[in-house]
């Protein structure tokens, strides 16, 4: 399925997000959200993935 | 002593990490400095897995980690990133921003309030950037804050503090909560003069991270916290208009 990730469209088998983070290779210390919602990391395995979704992952970055 | 949420900052001068020449260059400058915070964001992770190598680097420096919501421009925008903030760097502790004016970078004082006080109630410890208003920093304490952070001046400026008479309003309406000047430092002696009007600790980044020598800069501010910090604690005489001369005239010859 088409899933929007970290603004880039990527084809993803899924079918929950653990596993369409892992497929996109993905790995590390990282939070992520669907569709603007944060998504603890516990719940990502049990998080299911629809065509269109959008997924933000986010590491630690510089900052002031 | 105040503390930040019961700890005690090892040194006041709190240090960003962003802007630096290079990753061996950001960690000399807190080396050398001392600084007892480092701040930090969140971003799309790169290609090159840049994430990882700099919680790395950050991890290294032994130090509190203090995230902050940059760039948000919502109160749902914030949450959010504060939430993904205390999973990534394993902290209570949120530097709160929500940007209301996008050429000062003003604090959008409302939702800033808004948030504070929905991240409270879910456990956050959070510093809240905000601006010298006395009535708004009562807001946020009744919204649960424990700390705030007044601007110096817009981010990045190195104006150093634009409204000194209403930050020592300030430090005076609030004398027992932690108080942070956070952004518009340029120069050591604007972080001297913010803990000589009796402020907890200052937060800069640009300063030192944009000087032609950020190692040296960095050890400059730590020394100028230092310095206003140990002369608020020493008790300053007041400043006069006349002079009072201070060699003593009993015993002086009579000479013409």
């Amino acid at each position: 399925m088409k899933i929007i990730l970290n603004g880039e469209a990527q084809d993803l088998a899924g079918p929950n997000l653990a596993e369409a983070l892992e497929q996109a290779g993905l790995t590390g210390r990282f939070a992520t959200a669907l569709n603007e919602a944060f998504v603890p990391s516990h719940m990502r395995a049990q998080t299911l993935l629809k065509d269109g979704d959008r997924i933000e992952a986010l590491s630690p970055m510089q900052g002031g | 002593m105040r503390t930040f949420y019961g700890t005690t900052l090892s040194h006041p001068l709190m240090l960003g990490t962003a802007q630096y020449p290079s990753p061996a260059i950001l960690a000399q400058a807190f080396k050398e400095s001392g600084a007892g915070v480092a701040t930090v964001s969140l971003r799309r992770e790169g290609a090159g897995g840049e994430g990882q190598s700099f919680w790395k680097l950050i991890s290294d420096l032994g130090v509190p980690v203090l995230p902050n919501t940059a760039g948000c421009h919502t109160v749902k925008e914030a949450v959010t990133t504060a939430h993904m903030a205390r999973e990534v760097f394993d902290t209570k502790w949120i530097k709160l921003e929500l940007i209301g004016h996008t050429d000062s970078l003003q604090p959008d004082v409302f939702g800033l309030v808004e948030a504070a006080k929905i991240l409270a109630e879910d456990g956050f410890e959070v510093f809240p950037y905000t601006t010298e208003d006395l009535i708004v920093g009562e807001r946020l304490l009744a919204a649960g804050c424990e700390v705030l952070m007044p601007w110096g001046a817009p981010i990045g400026s190195g104006r150093g503090l634009a409204n000194p008479y209403a930050l020592r309003a300030m430090r005076s309406e609030f004398p027992d909560v932690p108080l942070v000047i956070d952004a518009g430092i340029g120069l050591p002696s604007h972080a001297a003069q913010a803990m000589e009007m009796g402020y907890d600790a200052v937060l800069l980044n640009t300063a030192v991270a944009r000087a032609g020598n950020p190692v040296a800069m960095a050890k400059a501010m730590a020394m100028a916290v230092e310095a206003g910090k140990l002369g608020y604690e020493a008790d300053p005489i007041e400043a006069r208009d006349m002079a009072e001369a201070s060699t003593p005239v009993i015993g002086k010859a009579f000479l013409t």
